[in-house]
């Protein structure tokens, strides 16, 4: 059967000279699979949101009413969760939804999905925290330091409590990182095995057996897509949730807490 | 024990963390449905709640899954 893990190989298109970056040392500038998969989604989404808003009617039409969708799917977001403030920090966390969801949607159309790569997802991980980082010592000082220490708690119980949220804002990226990538390569792995059974009893690798097991696959790989369309929504949406309550953390830093 | 053999059982046993996020989300899942057909009124403003929920306890089950991809091809 074939290797269900050959997907995510990088493999370069374009071989470019490695430039030396004072810092870096050798960096590898080669166009990758993985860097055209991104292109196209930016391109794509780009090409989409011009299309919705260059001939914006009062009376939207099909197509304006899916960009109205998305733009008021993140808009309501970061209002109810962020509040007043959040309409500073749409623009963010739209940049993210979107790049997400196109990624997701075009590796399930195309042969690779950047979202299952660990060095992109690990990159909107760290580009999130940053942010919250950059904006909670901004506008807090070092006052940022009282969100590890919640407010009403025992004294006693302060030092664990303190320690425990602390590992706990570290673990932020690690999550935000490991669940999308977690949840694109599992799916694809999960679908490129069941193809592979759908494969091996079409060469009539297993005999007799092969006509039972191929039906039953490919109606797996045709549920396990329209599934992995649900994930595909779903995990950008989630990035963009927990990017707006991170987010809400440090901006609202002290009350409703 | 054969290294490589023993490799792939460990990887099999890590990816056995999956079983609590398994139960996580389909409790939380189930408590949201017997919360919502008690009251349907209130269940559409929980459901940005019941996806952050699933997917804090799902990450912790991806958690699994990763290090067995890791030990697998390690």
């Amino acid at each position: 059967m074939a290797d269900p893990l050959h997907q995510f190989k990088i493999e370069k298109i374009i071989d470019l000279p490695d430039v030396t970056l004072p810092g870096l040392g050798q960096v590898d500038l080669a166009i990758t699979n993985s860097h055209v998969a991104m292109t196209v989604a930016f391109a794509a989404i780009v090409l989409f949101l011009t299309a919705v808003t260059s001939k914006a009617q009062i009376v939207p039409g099909r197509l304006q009413v899916v960009g109205e969708g998305v733009f008021g799917l993140i808009d309501n977001l970061t209002d109810s969760i962020i509040g007043h403030e959040g309409r500073k920090l749409f623009p963010f966390v739209f940049t993210i939804f979107t790049l997400i969801l196109g990624m997701n949607f075009l590796g399930l159309m195309l042969a690779f999905t950047a979202t299952s790569q660990i060095a992109v997802t690990a990159t909107f991980g760290v580009l999130t925290i940053g942010l919250v980082l950059i904006i909670g010592f901004a506008k807090h000082g070092l006052g940022f330091f009282k969100l590890f220490v919640p407010s009403g708690v025992p004294w006693v119980l302060l030092p664990v409590i303190v320690l425990i949220e602390f590992a706990s804002f570290l673990l932020r990226p690690v999550t935000l990182t490991l669940r999308l990538f977690g949840n694109m390569m599992g799916g694809h792995v999960a679908l490129k095995v069941f193809a592979g059974f759908v494969a091996a009893a079409v060469i009539g690798q297993i005999g007799l057996l092969g006509i039972p097991v191929g039906i039953l696959s490919i109606g797996m790989v045709t549920a396990l897509t329209a599934l992995e369309f649900l994930v595909a929504f779903l995990q950008a949406f989630v990035f963009a949730v927990l990017t707006c309550i991170y987010l809400n953390d440090v901006v609202n830093l002290g009350h409703g807490h | 024990m054969d290294a490589a053999a023993a490799k792939l059982i460990g990887a099999g046993l890590a990816t056995l963390g999956m079983i609590g996020a398994g139960i996580g989300v389909g409790n939380i899942f189930g408590s949201f449905l017997t919360g919502a057909l008690r009251n349907p009124s209130a269940a559409a403003s929980q459901i940005g709640n019941l996806f952050v929920g699933a997917a804090l306890a799902e990450a912790l089950g991806i958690l699994a899954f990763v290090l067995g991809i890791l030990i697998y091809s390690a």
